[in-house]
Formats: structure tokens, sequence, C-alpha cells
């Protein structure tokens, strides 16, 4: 038997987390990973490189397939924790990135999360009001995590946002914080969607500085 | 909602082979929707209906409906028997209705096996001199009934698109007008059929009988039966091969409103519920422990490293022509492949489930059933019943690929069970895509082993060849099947090559798991087909020789039909042994098809653009069935070949569960297909399982020569981590 | 629990676990056996349905979640885009065991609902869910562009 390369390693690895033992397994309903929270950073007392480091601890969040799986540089979402292409094939279709005619987003994913009864695979169908792809602009598959700190800053790719709408994003959206909300069988991001609106925050509030 | 409650007396015999009657079919509003088409017959009853034999029903008004003894689940069966009567009838095609005969085995046995059921691709060629028969007496008995009411002598009458008429004296009468008369004609006992020159219908592509039913969702499967007062079972199943069940606790599961029973079967645990979701939700509340001592514990890695140990051996000889062994010592160059094939799963549309309804001292079935035979009196054993008791109602079927022909009936025993732990009333079985992929009944796990040799001019000189594998046959009523041991589906295709190799080796190591496993379309052939046709391709470039012009120089006149597929296709494709082209011939099921594949190579995985496929299966009957089985067999082939394999992790479970992780073939993979077929005159022979096995070894072939890698272990793309 | 919702085109009222998948109010209380099962978790698309004009797997589809919405099973399709698919399908034969036409006709149908001339790749691209094991996707791509084609007149 060949079996495919976990996806997620080489993602993980690609954007300089190291994540080698990627768990694969989908049955954990805590996140793999812990979140520091922002007093764990007061320790460094250069300011620029406190804001690197709060990045580094947002790239938690934002490197985890629950959030990655719908920001793709393609067309195609992924899913589960090996970030593989999601079946069925559905597609972009248009910036909006809701899906194709005739096969939409919502054409499986309802407003909630649905559990799916007595079956051995999938234990849930995700949903969220709205589910869509985030624009390709803010693709991050692929990216190192300096590459996703400066695309995030950018106006002319993070949808003309500001910093503090960027904070507005991460720290009040619905559909981010599904990713701490993701279903029966799916691991969910690490800590809690506020502690990673304080996270950007402090980032801000340090100069949000990338690493490099 | 009662369906088909007319249907015993509408089939039910009354003599031993013909079956004239007075409570006979009729097809009142068989018009239905479709105007003047040819559909799917409406079981109603009216009296006056012809019934010159066990097949052909001539309704008053005028609808001709064809009893089908073969399951229709996607092959075209209802429509190719009814265009063989329609044919010898001069009937007209639009006022065809077709139907599933009962279950009876004296009316109708499939020719080829001695039982009523389908499979081997046999559909069309046992019953074709059958059907043509049954619609040859029809219309001489129709004639006789006209030359009486005419009054002219029957030599004068002739009959043309449902009109029988005689032209001097300006007389004629519609088939309906005749019914009647008819039926109180004696049939004659050798009715002449048609010279094949003279066929208007077949050889033509007639409208299919159940496309409208299939595309407005009429079409009535086993899954849409609900009977007064039903309820709807699930089975909690083994979680291995071969486990049992030890012990259950149905308390949680009880308490679910809608759940109403739970009961102990030899399957496992039986939790009935007033609809589907009680019946789901109080199986999945199910505790239950297994005995796991005479379980398969092995993973699929153990079981391919013990394959592929015992296919280095020679195996029980299967053929053994000149010495194989000698030529090898002596060649040139040698060649050796092994070739890892996976379980795979059937996986039609339509899960298995059937419904039986135990009333006093009588029980009735309806079930995709497509081996009518063994399944009625599994049925019949179960429910401790006689089989004229039990009437087993063949549904159409959402596919089945082999799997619902089952040599254990082990479905219907399930189902029985299931249904007389119940007691009185209806009770729908069904299983979930769960238990259908983790269920068993796969195609074997199967390992090759190849030997070749070629002479300093580069000519093939020796072919040694083990393939270790389950039998299919053994410990079922199939076995009678088997002679001196050995089990023909597990190396059918590897046994004679069609190319001129002196010394051909082939031998089977007959390997044994308590994994269940069964037929999957073209059975040996998916698999061996893929041994013979890629290590030939690889022997030919061995030895500097085009893959076309190859074959055909090691073709002998017994192979001229494969020969004649083979350059039908290279002029299709316009083969000149292009990179990214590959090309697989294969006989199967006694027809002969080629097909040319070619790929792409998509970010490292193949992607198959296009096919041609060139097949002689004799008579054409209907050319668009035809290409439709052609089209399906490939895109069936190319699916699993690409994607799929059932694995069994560590301990022995299967790991897949649904279609998430068992991978099917989607649209935009599905390759353009060109088919092309062999006018012929020989009688026809099957079509819907050898449009698979060229597939894979043409996709394979193509690999080759576009990366240079071998596809040496199937599926192509390696399956996702689970 | 009982839950109101329109299906095509009438009121209907069921009283049902309120999580009970729409796939099985569908057949089993209302018996409408046109929407199949195929596999329970939206991978197939055998059990399609409109819902409130666009395509939804009833089997991931907890009847709840249709309390006060339209939805249309293969019954009741009516529109010329349904028509035109359907009239296509049978033109060129498409079905073969017929198991999961009645989700590829839904989804056909919303396709050239939201697209009246879908290119081979639109067609990919919108009947990518719907599994065909018969593997008929050949012909239901020519039937998709025959359908396009009638309804230009």
């Amino acid at each position: 038997m060949r079996y495919q390369i976990a996806a997620a390693t080489v993602a993980l690895a690609a954007i300089g987390l190291v994540a080698v033992n990627a768990p694969t397994a989908q049955t954990s309903s805590t996140s793999s990973q812990s979140l520091r929270v922002v007093q764990e950073f007061d320790s460094i007392a250069d300011e620029t490189q406190r804001s690197v480091a709060l990045f580094g601890e947002m790239a938690k969040v934002i490197t985890h397939p629950r959030c990655m799986n719908c920001h793709p540089r393609d067309d195609t979402p992924r899913q589960g924790m090996a970030m593989v292409k999601h079946v069925p094939p559905v597609v972009r279709y248009d910036e909006s990135g809701f899906g194709a005619p005739g096969m939409r987003c919502t054409t499986c994913h309802g407003a909630t999360n649905v559990a799916l009864v007595g079956v051995g695979g999938i234990q849930s169908i995700p949903g969220h009001e709205p589910w869509h792809l985030a624009p390709k602009s803010m693709g991050w598959i692929g990216l190192t995590v300096p590459e996703i700190c400066a695309q995030l800053k950018d106006p002319g790719r993070n949808g003309d946002r500001t910093l503090a709408d960027i904070h507005e994003h991460m720290a009040e959206d619905g559909l981010v914080g599904w990713g701490w909300e993701p279903g029966e069988g799916r691991e969910p991001a690490p800590g809690t969607q506020a502690g990673f609106g304080e996270l950007t925050q402090a980032w801000i509030d340090t100069g949000a500085h990338c690493p490099e | 909602m009662t369906i088909h409650s007319n249907r015993r007396a509408f089939l039910k015999g009354t003599g031993a082979g013909l079956v004239i009657g007075v409570m006979l079919p009729a097809m009142a509003k068989a018009q239905q929707k479709s105007g003047a088409m040819a559909a799917l017959a409406t079981d109603e009853i009216v009296e006056g209906t012809f019934a010159p034999n066990a097949f052909v029903r001539v309704a008053p008004d005028d609808t001709v409906t064809v009893l089908i003894k073969h399951v229709e689940f996607g092959q075209g069966t209802y429509t190719g028997l009814s265009t063989l009567v329609a044919e010898e009838m001069d009937a007209d095609w639009g006022q065809m209705r077709a139907t599933s005969a009962p279950a009876d085995v004296t009316l109708y046995a499939n020719t080829a096996f001695g039982i009523q059921g389908t499979g081997g691709s046999t559909a069309m060629p046992n019953s074709y001199m059958q059907m043509r028969k049954a619609g040859a007496a029809a219309r001489a008995m129709l004639v006789s009934a006209a030359a009486d009411r005419f009054d002219v002598p029957a030599q004068e009458i002739t009959v043309s698109n449902g009109v029988v008429s005689h032209e001097a004296s300006g007389q004629s009468a519609r088939f309906g007008e005749l019914a009647e008369a008819a039926s109180q004609i004696e049939p004659p006992v050798d009715p002449q059929v048609k010279d094949a020159k003279d066929f208007a219908l077949v050889g033509t592509d007639v409208p299919k009988v159940d496309s409208r039913a299939k595309s407005d969702g009429t079409a009535q499967f086993t899954l849409d039966v609900y009977r007064d007062d039903m309820l709807t079972a699930m089975v909690v199943h083994p979680p291995k091969f071969g486990a049992t069940l030890a012990s259950h606790d149905a308390t949680d599961a009880l308490k679910i409103p809608g759940v109403v029973k739970v009961e102990a079967v030899s399957q496992g645990v039986a939790v009935y519920g007033e609809n589907t979701f009680a019946a789901l939700k109080g199986r999945a509340a199910i505790k239950a422990e297994w005995d796991e001592s005479g379980a398969e514990t092995r993973s699929t890695e153990q079981m391919m490293a013990d394959w592929a140990e015992a296919a280095e051996g020679d195996g029980k000889e299967v053929t053994n022509k000149g010495d194989a062994k000698a030529a090898l010592a002596e060649a040139a160059t040698t060649h050796e492949v092994t070739l890892e094939f996976p379980f795979l799963a059937h996986t039609p549309m339509e899960p298995l489930d059937a419904v039986v309804e135990i009333r006093d001292d009588e029980a009735e079935i309806w079930m995709g059933c497509q081996m009518q035979t063994m399944d009625h009196g599994a049925f019949a054993k179960v429910l401790g019943m006689p089989q004229d008791k039990v009437t087993l109602n063949t549904m159409l079927a959402g596919g089945s690929f082999g799997r619902r022909a089952t040599g254990d009936s082990h479905f219907a025993v399930e189902a029985a069970e299931v249904a007389k732990a119940r007691g009185k009333g209806a009770t729908k079985l069904l299983w979930t895509r769960e238990d259908d992929i983790r269920g068993g009944y796969y195609r074997p796990l199967t390992v090759h082993k190849m030997k070749g040799g070629l002479d300093a001019d580069g000519a093939i000189t020796a072919w040694d060849h083990t393939i270790a594998t389950q039998s299919i046959m053994a410990g079922t009523p199939f076995e009678m099947m088997m002679k001196d041991g050995l089990d023909p589906t597990a190396y059918e295709g590897a046994q004679e090559l069609p190319y001129a190799v002196p010394n051909h080796r082939l031998g089977w190591a007959q390997m044994e798991s308590p994994v269940s496993v069964l037929w999957w379309r073209s059975v040996g052939h998916t698999h061996t087909a893929y041994a013979v046709e890629t290590f030939i391709d690889e022997l030919l470039a061995k030895g500097g020789k085009d893959a076309v012009e190859g074959r055909l120089a090691l073709m002998g006149e017994e192979q001229a039909r494969e020969a004649a597929v083979l350059k039908r296709v290279a002029d299709m494709a316009g083969w000149s042994g292009q990179k990214g082209f590959g090309l697989a011939v294969a006989k199967s099921f006694n027809s002969y098809v080629a097909e040319i594949a070619e790929v792409e190579d998509r970010d490292g995985e193949p992607h198959i653009v296009n096919v041609w496929c060139a097949v002689d299966c004799g008579v054409a009957v209907n050319p668009n069935v035809i290409r439709a089985q052609m089209e399906g067999g490939i895109g069936y082939g190319a699916g699993a070949a690409l994607y799929d394999a059932i694995t069994l992790g560590e301990g022995g479970s299967v790991q897949q569960a649904n279609w998430d992780s068992y991978r099917m073939l989607r649209i935009g993979e599905m390759p353009n297909i060109e088919v092309s077929i062999i006018e012929s005159e020989a009688d026809p022979t099957g079509v819907g399982e050898p449009g698979t096995p060229p597939i894979a070894p043409a996709v394979a072939n193509a690999w080759r020569t576009l990366t240079g890698e071998r596809m040496a272990t199937l599926p192509m793309v390696p399956i996702a981590q689970v | 629990m009982a839950i109101t919702f329109t299906v095509n085109g009438e009121e209907r009222r069921v009283d049902v676990d309120p999580d009970t998948p729409l796939l099985w109010v569908l057949r089993d209380e209302l018996r409408l056996t046109g929407t199949k099962f195929g596999c329970g978790i939206a991978q197939c698309g055998a059990c399609t349905v409109h819902l409130d004009g666009t395509t939804r797997r009833s089997c991931v589809t907890p009847v709840s979640m249709v309390e006060g919405a339209e939805v249309t099973t293969i019954e009741g399709l009516q529109s010329p885009e349904a028509r035109a698919v359907q009239d296509a399908w049978v033109g060129i034969d498409v079905p073969q065991c017929g198991y999961c036409h009645s989700g590829q006709v839904m989804s056909a149908t919303a396709l050239l609902e939201g697209n009246p001339s879908p290119s081979d790749q639109d067609i990919d691209e919108a009947m990518a869910g719907n599994i065909c094991r018969c593997a008929t996707y050949h012909r239901i791509r020519q039937a998709i562009h025959t359908a396009a084609k009638t309804l230009e007149g």
C-alpha cells in the first residue's frame, strides 16, 4: 500500500512551523496545541520582538487546519487535519467563494454543525451562516508565517482592512469563531477566540511586526 | 401504499412452461406520461389478455409486456430482451412494456446456469433464442387468430408495427383486438424465428424502456417499497471478519422513541424502528461485545506480504505449456514483476435492502434480487415455509456489479432472520453505506508474480506466472463449478494467452482468510487482464516492439477477433505509439474488447483524457446499450484502478467507512469515450462486464510511456491516510 | 415536534424528531420516494433536493432546519430547465441503474437555472457532488449541453 504523506506535515513545515507529528486522528475535541495568553509575552522587553513573538503565537491558530482549510490560494477547500482536498470536490467558482451553481457550499453546509447519527466515519457536517471560502488574495496554504503576516497587513490583499478591522475579524467574526466550535469529530483551533483576539490586539498594540 | 399488490396474480403461471390463463396482466395505464413510448409496465389486471408463454403478455389495450427473468440493474436487459420479443412479433416499439418475472426456476432459469439468476454477462446470450422464440410464438398465434377472423389463409397475412393485416381483403387488426382470440390458439411447438437480415429493431438504438421513469423519480426500487405497519431494521454487524456476537445491551437503544424492538440474529443485533431514523439512532445506541477468536486479525500489509510470499512459489498447476522455467534460464533477457491488487468493494448506489412481509402462512419479499433461485430457497428455509408460499418480487436494483449475487445468499438470510424475529408484518432491512463498505464480499486481494524471458532477438520465449488469491467459489454452492480443486475465477484471463508464447506456466496459490470475497464486475479479469496486458506491454517494449504491431504479430488465426478489435481501436485513436497513450485487449465473457487510453500527468496523478474502445460482442442487439455498457465499464474500472482499496488496519478492522474514504470516480475524472462495435452475425455475447478489464492496464501502459514508472501496486493514486 | 414546511408547493406538517434528516421525512413520512439514500454523509448527492431554490443534500439536513422553507423534490420539478434536463436525459438514455438520477437531475436543473449555457468545466463543477456508480457521467455532460441548447430555443 502506498499512503499519502500527511499533507499537514508538508504544509506546516512549509510555513516554518515544524509539526512533524501532525495528528491525523480526528476524534479529539480539544486542540493538540495550547494557546498562550498575552501576559506570557510580557517578559520580552523589546516591543518589536514581543510583537513578532505574539504573531508567532497567533500563527498557531492561523495555521491550524480549522482555519487554513478555507484559506486556500487555489479554488479548492481542504479538509481534515491532513488538509486533503475537499471531497466532494467543490470549488470556489467566483470571488464570493460560495461554490458553483448546482453545487454551493450550502448544498451540504447549513447554518450549524450537524451531528451524524449511526455512521462509522465522519461524525458531523460542519456549518455556519455564512459558510464560504476566504477570498483568494487572503489564501494562506503554502505561505510561510512571515508571508501570511505581510499579507494580513496589506490592504491590497486583506480586503482593504485596517488593523482594527483585522482585530474585529479575528476576535468577533462568527465563521472565524467556528474554528473553536467545529463539531463532533473535529479538533478545534488552539485556545479560544477571545484569547486569539487578545493576542491580535496585543500584536497590533506592539506595532504589528512580522517575523522574518 | 401497496406496490405490486396484483403481481402474483399477474405473473402466476397455470401450466408448465406455457402460461395461458384468465387472470392475467395488463397495462391499462401503460401509456403513462411517456405517450407511445416503450416503458416500464404497471401491474394492473385486465381480462382478455393473451399470454402465449411465460414471457409475453398482450393486453386488449395493445400493450405487449415482456416478463424479464433477469434483474435490471442498469445493464439494459429490460430493453434488450423486450427488443427481441418485439422484433419477432413485428410489434411497434412504442407498445412494448417490461417488468420482472417472478422467481420461478421452472420457467425462468438462466440457461447458462440452470437456476434463475443473472451474472457472467449472460443475460442476452442465454436469452437470445428463448426470447426470440417467445416472440415468434406469440406472433404465430396472433396470425392464426387473425386468419380465423379474416377467414383467409395464414400464409397471406402480414404483421407490421403491431398490426396484423391481410392485404388482398383489406382487413386488419391490432394485437390487442386479437388478444382474446389468440388465447384459444394452440402454441406452436417450434416457432420459426426471423433471419437476421430481416431484423428491423435488432441492431437499432431503440429507446430504453426505463429511461423516463429513471429520470423523473418514479422508478421503484426496493428502498421505495413501503407496506402498512412496516418496521425498518438495521443490524449491528461484527467489527471484524469472522467475529461473532458474544453479548449485547439494548437498554439505551430501547429508550429511543420509535425504537420498538431489538433482537439478536446470527449476523449481529437487529434494531427495529418505526422509521429509518429511529432504527439508525437505535443501532448507534447498542452496546455489543464480540468474540473475535475466529476473526481475521491481519492487516492488509500483513496479508499482502503473506500473499506475495505464496506467489513466489508455483501454486497449483493451471497451465503448463512447454517448459517455462527452462526457457527462463536460457533467456537472453528476463523481466520480473510483482503486482499487488487490493480488496475492492462494489458499492452499488442502492445499498443492500429487502422488504419481507410475513402473513399467516405465506410471505412476500421485495428485493433487487440477482440470484432468485438461491435467494428464494434461502428465504423459504429461514422462514420455515414451503417455497411456493414465499413470493419473491425482483425489484429494479440500484446497481450491483456482482454484489447482489452471493453464493451464500447472506443478505437474504439476514433479511429473513430479521423479519422472522419480528414476526408477522412487514420489515425492511436496510444496510447503510458503512455496512456496505465494511461488510466484505470484496474483490479478492491478489498478488501476481510474473517472470518473462526474451531471446536475443527480443522474441518472448518464457512466461512464468503465479497468482495468489482467495477462491470466490470454494465453500459456496458455486463450488460445484470448480474442477480438480481449481477455481477458474481466480485466474480466468491468464490461463490462455492470446499471444504465441512457447513456454507458459500459470499456477494458483489458494489463499485463505475469513474475509468474504465475491465477483466484482468482470471477476478474475479485474486483475488478470491488468497482469497480462501490462506484462506483455513491458516485454514488447523490452524487445523493442510496438505495442500494437507486437501484439498482432503474436496473434494467430484463433485470435482473429482479438486482432480485429485491436486494429479497430488503433485506427480510432490514431495509434503511433505516442507517449501518454496505452492500450490493452481482453477477451472476457466471450466478448472481445480493446481500449486505448490517453493519460495526462496532473500533479503526479494520472488523469484519463480520452478512451477509445472497440468491442466485438456478436450481433449488436442494441448498439446504444452496448456503448453505454462500455462507457460504464470503463468508468467503473478506471475509478477503482485509480483510487480504490479496502484496507484492514492493525487488528483487522476495515479502515474505510463511506465514500469519503473510499473514493469514487466523479464526473470531472471521467474521460471522453468513443466506442466502436464490430459488425458481426455471431450470436450475441456479454457486454455488462467486458468493458472493464482493459481500462486499468491501458491506463497503466499509458502512464509507463509517459513517466517511465510502472504501476505495480493498485490503486494508482495513493489512498488517503486513514 | 411539529414542523411545517412547503414541499412541492404544498404546505406539509410533520410531527417527528427534529433531528430527523429531511431525506427520511420525505421518504418515510411523506412517501416521496424519488429522493434516494446513498451515503448519509453528503458524499453522493442521491438525496439532492432544492431548498429555497438551490441544491441541498437532504441526508444532512435536519428537518428542523427547513421549518417554513420551500422544498422541491424530483416529484415537484416543473421549471422549463427541469423539463429540458429530463427530456435530454431520456433522449440519449442517460440512466443505467437509475438510482442516482433523481439527484443528478436536481443538480443539473439547478445548474441550468443558475447558468443557462454551462461549459464542460461548469458542468463538472456543478455535478462534482453527484456520484454515479454506473459512470454515466459522459452522457450526463452531453445531456446537460443538449438541455441548454433546447432552452436557448
